[in-house]
């Protein structure tokens, strides 16, 4: 079976420096088990890996057949964890199973891309059609509006950049995405300007407080402010080589969530601009792996399931790196493969197996036409 | 290899491997993602790169808390290296404030703030001080009471020091006792269940080994007020410091002080102790060497203390080596315990009962700051203007029937004790103020008032400039001060429209008369001087004309006891004293100390032979108060001549109290064994 190496060498690179940065940052932050998160993360990586080892070697093909079973599992899985799940932060986002507290809305992300991909692929004939665009949408937005309703804003954007990224795949209309976009302005105006005013409330009070707080970074009185202004403080104080064992912001916990939604702020303090500018790189690598292997694909399918993995690791990138140099909301996205936490983690290995499925497939269907690419 | 199913927009098979349209949005999504990296890339490099320093910045703050580290202060010495002040590490029990209410802290700040406000308004408007905060919860005020009860002090000295602390230092531990018994401290320790945030820290305070006293003197630290900080005289002491604010604690401070060092306490973001670090090592205090005998001190203090405790109420002494000022031991009594001084006093009442008046002011420095009418031992003084003057020589003979009669006043010896035709000599060895009142009648009408500008080049009516806060000028009374007192008081009837009672400051409004003079030449009337002021005259007669700056300052030591830096003698004053006129007055104040002079009972067992002696008794009249007694004597041993000024208020005769204290303070300098018991002389 070939795999693309460099695809490897992104993730292992990524979850070396992840373990290690989460090995230093959370060293003190339970007492007497400094390396409770380390080791976890380290059997999460572990786990991963064979999962994404399992989703290589099979032919995703294969799963178009059981879309409806996945969109199905999405869809049970967020309102499962919406009506029983436990309550952490002021949300629903996880049911709790022994030894680990699963995280449905992650494994969504995986499950709309597939199930997502394979609507799309059965409505490519008729792609030009604003009801195949609507009915795409549909299936795409359901997800992220029950997610939303946990709350979870953050994976409920990751759905619609998933979404909006298989339509562009499969060939919609410019016009149904300006369409679309005029759609949506309007929503935003009446969710945070209009319904407001008028005593509806569409998002979180702190939500809001999240998506707006960016925008006046020296306003670090709220709980936002704050975390965004020592994320910054303590990227920029890893200057140009980092701080390496002085990094006090991550390690004396000026810095919350230092291990999860911040752990590039870790690394930035840490190994300053040279560890920072390695990770985004390895992210590039993998993005532009991503790409190479959606245009290798041996199908639409395959096409569409990597153009939606690729879409969902570069609007996490994006939105998580972003909010942590201080230019994007506070929305609780991970850094997909370097975030602490198991479901996240999981989610993204498989995603990374089956762009090498896609990757292995599509090649041994050009070796078996009797081609031989010499293109990677 | 494509599905059948495919759509037209995908790749044909064994064509190019993608569709041209796809190509393109495939394109659009690299061009996003390069876009998006490239954000991410430049906001790093700027905040990284470019402003990475400055974060830097901000991420120290955030961690590091500079607090102060008490510099241990120089030790005070006798001329001998003798510790008569010095340092002791005592245990402070201390409050982390993190372990109080947020209000706590937030109500100390705003206290902190309306107290800065308060104290720059002017003094005469600004009403009484805004007050300290009470607890912030009922808890807190629980936990308050409960720690005072251990300490033994009150539950509202807790919370004041707390709300002060915190004011100037929120994020120190705050001091609440200091100097606490181990006993206490364990019991504290070992309860940190029902006292949390106790812990307790050092600190260096102040000890007053072997006893020498000095008190006042020696003076007292305290915290520095907010009026002096950032004055020329503390520069670099931030508030809450430790700072010399008496005595020589305080004329030297800025030797014996030292310099605080820093702690720099890293905190993580809830406040808890990460480590510690000394940033800057405190430098200690210099050690103060100075002039003072310690052993010829605790002589005087109980020679003194002695006296005070029969007739006497109050008294001091000055001793002073004459040839340059140096002051070998210096007193004033009814004296304190300065180390129970450095201890807080809970109340004001017990502060005025331990140190106020009814105590009989013991902080007064009565040996500098005391003006008291000096009686007989002026006599010198005035036997020294006549002589200069030419008035007498030392041997015209006046008739001392006992009594004077200056127009409608008669002038008296003490119970009118006639001492037939007397000289100058005879006249200062009997005290006859007879003598001395014709002279003080004769000199009267003498252009310049040569009893005044003698006193006046002796060093008296001004201060002498010894190194030590709190000198009195002393009064010289001549024309021109009798009208400026008059002029004063009309001017001060005029302003209240009173009268000037009796005891008033001024004077009944009458002009200069020679009964003034006659007054003055024996030391009584509105004659004022203090013990140091009149040990320096004295010295001017021991030394032969040299008025000396007295000091206390000799050198500064380092901890290690090197020499710093040597406090030279300040430059005395030359004054002409004729040679005979000097002996003739130094003669009369031997015979004093001998045969039937005033204090010779006193000193009948003194070997004049080795150590000839100079003395006079002095018995000031300040009815309604009974006599004040005074003794002057000096040495002029060539080794270590020495002028000793003693007097005991209330303390009748000379001869009776303060001609003991100086005596008892001889023989310890000479190693001689006097008895020094107290004179029958009835004289002044």
């Amino acid at each position: 079976m070939p795999f693309d190496p460099l695809i490897v060498v992104a993730v292992v690179g990524l979850a070396v420096i992840s373990l290690v940065a989460i090995a230093g940052a959370t060293s003190d932050d339970i007492p007497g088990a400094p390396d409770y998160f380390f080791t976890r993360q380290l059997v999460y990586f572990l786990v991963g890996a064979l999962v994404a080892l399992v989703f290589w070697r099979i032919d995703y093909s294969r799963l178009r057949e059981i879309k409806v079973l996945c969109y199905g599992l999405l869809i049970a899985s967020i309102l499962l964890v919406t009506a029983f799940g436990s309550v952490a932060r002021g949300s629903r986002r996880a049911i709790d199973l022994p030894f680990f507290s699963f995280q449905a809305s992650e494994l969504g992300k995986v499950l709309l891309i597939v199930s997502l991909s394979a609507f799309a692929v059965e409505m490519t004939r008729r792609s030009a059609d604003r009801r195949v665009t609507a009915r795409l949408l549909l299936l795409g937005l359901a997800p992220a509006a029950l997610v939303m309703l946990q709350p979870d804003l953050g994976s409920a954007l990751v759905y619609v950049a998933i979404t909006l990224t298989i339509l562009l795949i499969v060939g919609v209309p410019w016009q149904h995405f300006a369409a679309f976009g005029a759609l949506t302005a309007v929503a935003v105006a009446l969710s945070l300007l209009v319904l407001p005013a008028v005593g509806v409330n569409v998002l979180h009070d702190y939500q809001k407080e999240r998506l707006t707080s960016f925008l006046h970074p020296s306003d670090v009185t709220g709980t936002e402010g704050y975390q965004q202004n020592q994320s910054r403080i303590a990227i920029g104080s890893g200057e140009k080589t980092g701080r390496g064992e002085q990094a006090t912001q991550t390690r004396y916990d000026f810095l919350p969530e230092h291990h999860t939604d911040f752990i590039f702020a870790v690394v930035g303090e840490r190994w300053g601009f040279a560890g920072a500018a390695l990770v985004l790189s390895l992210y590039a690598l993998l993005i532009w792996r991503g790409l190479r292997i959606l245009t290798l694909a041996k199908n639409l399918y395959g096409a569409l399931v990597a153009g939606g993995i690729v879409a969902m690791f570069l609007f996490q990138v994006f939105v998580n790196t972003g909010m942590t140099v201080g230019i994007m909301p506070i929305t609780g996205i991970p850094l997909p493969l370097m975030s602490y936490g198991g479901s996240s983690l999981i989610a993204s290995m498989i995603a990374v197996g089956l762009l090498q499925s896609i990757y292995a497939q599509g090649r041994k269907a050009a070796s078996g036409k009797g081609r031989v690419l010499t293109i990677q | 290899m494509m599905e059948a199913g495919d759509s037209s927009l995908l790749r044909p098979s064994g064509g190019p491997p993608v569709a041209p349209q796809m190509a393109r949005r495939v394109a659009i999504l690299g061009a996003i993602a390069l876009a998006l990296f490239a954000v991410i890339f430049l906001r790093l490099w700027f905040l990284q790169v470019l402003t990475g320093d400055q974060s830097r910045r901000e991420a120290l703050d955030n961690r590091v808390r500079s607090l102060p580290l008490a510099a241990p202060r120089g030790s005070i010495l006798d001329r001998n290296g003798t510790p008569i002040v010095e340092n002791r590490v005592a245990t402070v029990l201390t409050l982390d404030p993190k372990q109080l209410p947020a209000k706590t802290r937030a109500d100390a700040n705003a206290w902190g703030q309306e107290m800065t406000a308060w104290l720059k308004e002017p003094r005469r408007t600004r009403g009484t001080a805004p007050p300290v905060p009470p607890p912030a919860t009922p808890q807190v005020a629980q936990r308050y009471r409960r720690l005072a009860g251990v300490l033994g002090i009150s539950a509202a000295a807790v919370n004041e020091r707390v709300v002060r602390q915190l004011a100037q230092l929120p994020y120190a531990n705050v001091a609440v006792k200091v100097d606490v018994p181990s006993s206490v401290r364990n019991y504290l320790l070992e309860r940190q269940g029902e006292f949390p945030g106790v812990s307790v820290d050092q600190a260096y305070i102040r000890r007053y080994p072997g006893g020498v006293g000095a008190a006042q003197v020696v003076g007292a630290v305290g915290e520095i007020s907010p009026d002096q900080v950032g004055s020329d005289e503390f520069r670099g002491v931030l508030s809450g410091g430790t700072v010399g604010q008496e005595g020589m604690e305080r004329s030297y401070d800025r030797y014996l002080r030292g310099t605080d060092g820093t702690r720099s306490v890293t905190v993580d973001a809830n406040g808890r102790l990460k480590g510690q670090r000394v940033s800057r090592e405190p430098r200690p205090g210099n050690s103060l060497r100075t002039t003072i005998d310690a052993g010829l001190q605790k002589q005087g203090e109980a020679a003194l203390a002695s006296a005070i405790s029969g007739a006497g109420t109050a008294g001091a002494f000055v001793a002073l080596d004459p040839r340059d000022g140096k002051i070998l031991a210096i007193g004033s009594a009814p004296t304190f315990d300065p180390a129970e001084r450095a201890r807080p006093i809970a109340t004001q009442a017990e502060y005025e009962r331990r140190f106020g008046e009814a105590a009989g002011a013991p902080l007064f420095n009565r040996a500098i700051g005391g003006s008291y009418p000096t009686g007989s031992i002026f006599k010198p003084i005035t036997a020294l203007a006549a002589l200069e003057a030419g008035l007498i020589t030392p041997d015209t003979p006046i008739n001392d029937p006992g009594f004077l009669k200056v127009g409608e006043q008669t002038f008296t010896n003490a119970g009118r004790q006639a001492n037939g035709t007397v000289s100058l000599r005879r006249a200062l060895q009997v005290s006859s103020d007879v003598f001395f009142y014709s002279l003080g009648r004769d000199a009267n009408p003498l252009e310049g008032q040569v009893i005044q500008t003698w006193a006046r080049r002796l060093g008296l009516d001004r201060p002498t400039g010894i190194d030590l806060p709190g000198e009195a000028p002393g009064t010289i009374p001549d024309r021109a001060w009798r009208a400026t007192q008059n002029r004063r008081e009309i001017a001060w009837e005029k302003r209240t429209g009173k009268r000037c009672p009796p005891d008033c400051l001024y004077s009944d409004k009458r002009p200069w008369s020679v009964g003034d003079n006659i007054q003055l030449s024996v030391g009584q009337g509105d004659v004022q001087a203090s013990p140091l002021q009149m040990a320096v005259a004295y010295s001017a007669l021991a030394n032969g004309g040299a008025v000396v700056k007295p000091h206390l300052g000799a050198a500064v030591e380092s901890v290690t006891g090197r020499q710093i830096e040597a406090i030279k003698a300040p430059p005395s004053r030359k004054v002409k004293i004729d040679p005979t006129a000097r002996q003739a007055i130094l003669d009369g104040l031997h015979l004093s100390t001998v045969e039937d002079g005033t204090s010779a009972d006193v000193f009948r067992d003194w070997d004049q032979d080795r150590f000839k002696l100079y003395g006079k008794t002095g018995t000031a009249e300040r009815p309604p108060r009974p006599d004040q007694s005074w003794y002057a004597a000096f040495v002029n041993d060539p080794a270590r001549p020495i002028v000793i000024v003693a007097t005991v208020e209330d303390g009748g005769f000379g001869a009776e109290s303060a001609a003991p204290v100086a005596c008892s303070m001889l023989s310890r300098w000479y190693r001689q064994s006097a008895s020094c018991s107290p004179g029958g002389s009835r004289t002044r």
